[in-house]
């Protein structure tokens, strides 16, 4: 393709001068389809040695099929890859890691009932004894100051712990290129300073590193080079350090991103609308976070968020107040009447409402239309949706259009299978199904997580416009530009236990950060 | 060359529509091929299986009558396959509802008035309820698994039959034969008037369309559906597993019963040691070739049924065993399983590429 020195935008400008002796990947004019999709439309990347590269772009603009195709898991339609000078057919992930390729998946793909050095083992093509193999992943792992011990069952591992297994396993092949895929997601404030240490570190030994991540600030701080992605194409490129994270959003998205305004108007407490009271649970599977004496109050009028590193019972809490884990009745009480022991349909018709997680299998049905999806949670609530044991299609069908247009979910025809909207719009569309009901008391589990931040400022602001509005609003998330963007009292989970709820302008990062890594127990442990 | 299955973003409503259609094609393509190996011209037998019967009366006839119990627990069983719940003793479900029905006239012969075979039904119902609520309940409480539990309890009902028939239950007066006394007139499902068709057939359709309302149209069956295909947003949504396993076995084996009670009580008209040419299992083919739809499951039905005629025809035309038709019958519901992967995936053809790495997907 077009490798001499014709510029066909100011797109191609920055790579021209880019690439060179030091090229370690030189990508030229990547395409791959999916479908009537171009998923990656002639896409050039250059990544030189040492560089901290960042790849930035919105949910859906291409970021994870560029990099699948990096670790040969895809293959391209078009175009070319170059390592070190030389034209390479990347087949497979061995292949990939062969070439000195390496890879730090965002979903951790460990076998929990494993032992570090044995899951280790089963990634690498040789590996050896058991016990040197051990002594290797100490002395590599301490060297770059993400200790390890070899026989550690990685189901009693807090998740910061696990991604430094990933990273060790993929440093042990000795690689000359890191891919990273949004790895300080689940980290705490410390954890991630921790992880930048390491990424300078082997950037000054000659490794490249792509980092993929949606945290401009960390973008920002620690990398040297960005590209951003819009829609499958390189739009820019652009060195982070001298812009800010605000210009890069909207090179992101294409436009100026709405900021959220919270804490201009000031709330109007209210009366205490959920109360938890010493809700304690014990873990149901091996794998699950037992839930220790938590006790929050939620008022009429407030967001109160709930901060905490994945895994540390986030989940469970919710399904704890959301009724599908029963308790004692006097554990979760609503608008003054106990239901811990009482159903989610139950709390539904007290004006509770709840958002998962997890969008698709838990808070919609993949293969349902949309506007069957809406059935799921307001069946009960009064909304003309069941008549006489019959479900109307038509009122259904009403609301889809309604929420559609309030919380603009965009959809390629009218009321698709939920599975065929992307990760933005499903949240869009799941938390609008909930906020249409005006609920008393919403309860949200990640509202923006993998969210483009044009979806992301949208659900934020009608969070705080719910809240303003006489509603109480539990947010409970892992990022915490969200949370101190929001929350008029913050709490953090760790391992179960909640600190109590303080008013945001008393907390800062580093105080939830402590929190995050075990002064929220310790603090649950006295009270 | 390589062939990729491209995921499709949505399901396909036409290969929901064209799988089946194609599975059935498949099936004659293959049965053909067995015909030939087996020295058959593959035409006539394909002939006399799969058209010849339908173009007598006679053996029409014999298919709706085949025909009818199979819709009857496809349609049970459908309501356990949406909700994922696996129970395969239709077959056992059956039996026991068989000889509760039988209970009646076998045991109580001189209560013969309007009322005893509308009773012989309800008893068969809930004869095959309790068998099938034996499993679901072992599911609920101990989280075995149906699969098993509810197969081996087919053998368990057949021993019983047997047992029953060849001791206690056994005709005083027929000769030590292995069989109940014969049925009075009014514990006997009669035809329709002026046809051989037996009333289970209607009763038998009534039962397919109001399954059909309830699980298209009303909360119940969203719920099905919905704990079909994610057991976690069903319980977001308010709905019981735990309830609907009960309620789903417990559906599938009244109808089970139900039919078991009409088998006997109007085709056989007594207890036999064996009283399925094994219904409850081609019911199963029957339920998914039908996409778990009642009237899909109405033409599968008769599909399934001409198999047990055609088997009996190239039998006896043809000289060739009529396993051949437990032989299609498998072969049908592998193809059905196989092509229903259309609905959700596309298939592409991709040319050959300089590397010789397959893709593996991490």
């Amino acid at each position: 393709m077009a490798e001499t020195v014709t510029t066909t935008g100011d797109a191609n400008t920055g790579r021209q001068s880019r690439s060179g002796k030091d090229t370690l990947l030189d990508a030229r004019g990547l395409t791959k389809r999916f479908g009537d999709i171009l998923a990656n439309d002639r896409v050039d990347l250059v990544i030189n040695r040492g560089e901290i590269h960042a790849l930035l772009g919105e949910n859906g603009a291409g970021k994870s099929t560029l990099v699948k195709m990096f670790y040969g898991s895809l293959e391209p339609d078009g175009g070319e890859i170059l390592w070190q000078g030389h034209r390479v057919d990347i087949g497979n992930p061995a292949a990939a890691r062969d070439l000195g390729i390496g890879m730090v998946f965002q979903h951790f793909s460990l076998f929990e009932a494993l032992s570090v050095v044995e899951n280790i083992a089963l990634a690498l093509p040789n590996p050896g004894r058991m016990s040197d193999l051990s002594n290797r992943i100490q002395t590599v792992s301490r060297d770059y100051g993400l200790p390890l011990n070899p026989n550690d069952i990685v189901a009693d591992l807090p998740v910061g712990i696990r991604q430094r297994i990933e990273i060790v396993r993929c440093l042990l092949q000795e690689p000359q290129l890191i891919i990273m895929d949004e790895p300080t997601s689940v980290l705490t404030p410390q954890e991630a300073d921790l992880l930048f240490l390491t990424l300078e570190r082997l950037a000054k030994e000659g490794c490249a590193v792509l980092y993929i991540s949606h945290r401009l600030e960390e973008v920002k701080r620690i990398c040297h080079h960005a590209t951003i992605l819009r829609h499958g194409q390189v739009v820019r490129e652009c060195d982070p350090t001298k812009e800010t994270p605000a210009s890069l959003a909207s090179m992101m998205v294409g436009a100026d991103v709405a900021s959220v305004s919270a804490s201009s108007q000031k709330p109007v407490i209210g009366e205490t609308r959920l109360a938890l009271k010493n809700l304690s649970a014990k873990a149901a599977t091996p794998f699950a976070t037992a839930l220790n004496n938590i006790s929050l109050d939620l008022r009429a009028g407030e967001v109160v968020a709930i901060a905490g590193v994945a895994g540390n019972g986030q989940g469970e809490l919710f399904d704890a107040i959301s009724g599908e884990m029963p308790l004692a009745a006097d554990m979760v009480v609503l608008d003054g009447k106990p239901c811990g022991n009482r159903n989610i349909t139950w709390r539904r018709r007290q004006k509770a409402a709840f958002v998962p997680e997890e969008r698709l299998g838990h808070g919609a049905v993949p293969g349902m239309k949309l506007s069957q999806n809406i059935v799921l949670t307001r069946h009960s609530t009064g909304d003309k949706l069941v008549n006489a044991a019959f479900v109307s299609t038509a009122n259904a069908g009403k609301m889809e259009q309604r929420i559609k247009k309030t919380f603009d979910v965009r959809m390629s025809h009218d009321d698709p299978e939920a599975r065929s909207l992307s990760g933005g719009n499903l949240q869009k569309f799941v938390v609008g199904r909930e906020l249409d009901r005006k609920p008393g008391v919403l309860i949200v589990n990640q509202p923006t997580w993998g969210v483009d931040a044009g979806a992301a400022a949208l659900i934020r602001q009608a969070l705080i416009d719910l809240a303003r509005s006489g509603s109480a609003v539990l947010v409970i998330s892992q990022d915490l530009d969200e949370i101190f963007e929001i929350a008029d009292r913050i709490a953090v989970i760790s391992r179960g236990y909640l600190s109590e709820a303080e008013p945001t302008d008393n907390m800062n990062r580093e105080r939830v950060g402590l929190l995050m890594a075990g002064g929220a127990e310790a603090q649950g442990e006295v009270a | 060359m390589r062939v990729e299955l491209v995921k499709r973003k949505e399901r396909s409503r036409k290969m929901a529509l064209l799988s089946p259609l194609i599975a059935v094609g498949l099936t004659a393509i293959a049965a053909g091929i067995i015909f030939s190996i087996s020295g058959h011209n593959p035409l006539s037998g394909l002939y006399k299986f799969f058209i010849e019967p339908l173009t007598q009366e006679w053996s029409f006839n014999a298919t709706i009558a085949k025909a009818t119990p199979l819709i009857l627990i496809a349609c049970g069983l459908s309501v356990c396959y949406l909700s994922n719940n696996w129970n395969i003793g239709a077959e056992g479900q059956f039996i026991v509802g068989a000889l509760f029905g039988s209970a009646l006239p076998i045991l109580m012969p001189e209560f013969e008035n309007a009322a005893t075979l509308p009773l012989m039904m309800v008893f068969g119902m809930i004869g095959g309820a309790l068998w099938a609520l034996i499993p679901a309940l072992l599911k609920t409480r101990f989280n075995t698994n149906e699969i098993l539990t509810s197969l081996m309890l087919v053998y368990v009902a057949s021993l019983l039959l047997d047992y029953l028939v060849r001791g206690p239950w056994r005709d005083p007066g027929g000769y030590n034969f292995p069989e109940s006394a014969l049925f009075s007139d009014a514990a006997t499902l009669s035809t329709i008037p002026g046809t051989s068709i037996s009333f289970a057939a209607p009763i038998t359709l009534i039962v397919a369309i109001v399954l059909a309302v309830v699980l298209g149209k009303t909360l119940k069956g969203f719920e099905i559906r919905v704990m079909g295909e994610s057991p976690r947003a069903g319980g977001f949504a308010g709905f019981s597993a735990r309830k609907l396993t009960l309620f789903s076995f417990a559906t599938a084996g009244a109808l089970a019963g139900l039919a078991g009670t009409m088998e006997v009580s109007g085709a056989l008209n007594q207890l036999l040691p064996t009283i399925s040419p094994g219904y409850g299992f081609t019911a199963i083919i029957v339920a998914f070739l039908g996409r778990l739809n009642p009237f899909g499951i109405i033409v599968a039905g008769f599909v399934l049924a001409l198999s047990y005629i055609g088997g009996e025809a190239v039998q006896s035309a043809m000289g060739v065993s009529n396993k051949i038709a437990s032989v299609i019958q498998g072969l049908l519901l592998f193809f059905v399983l196989a092509c229903d992967t259309l609905i959700l995936y596309r298939v592409r053809f991709v040319g050959q590429r300089g590397s010789a790495g397959e893709a593996s997907h991490v």
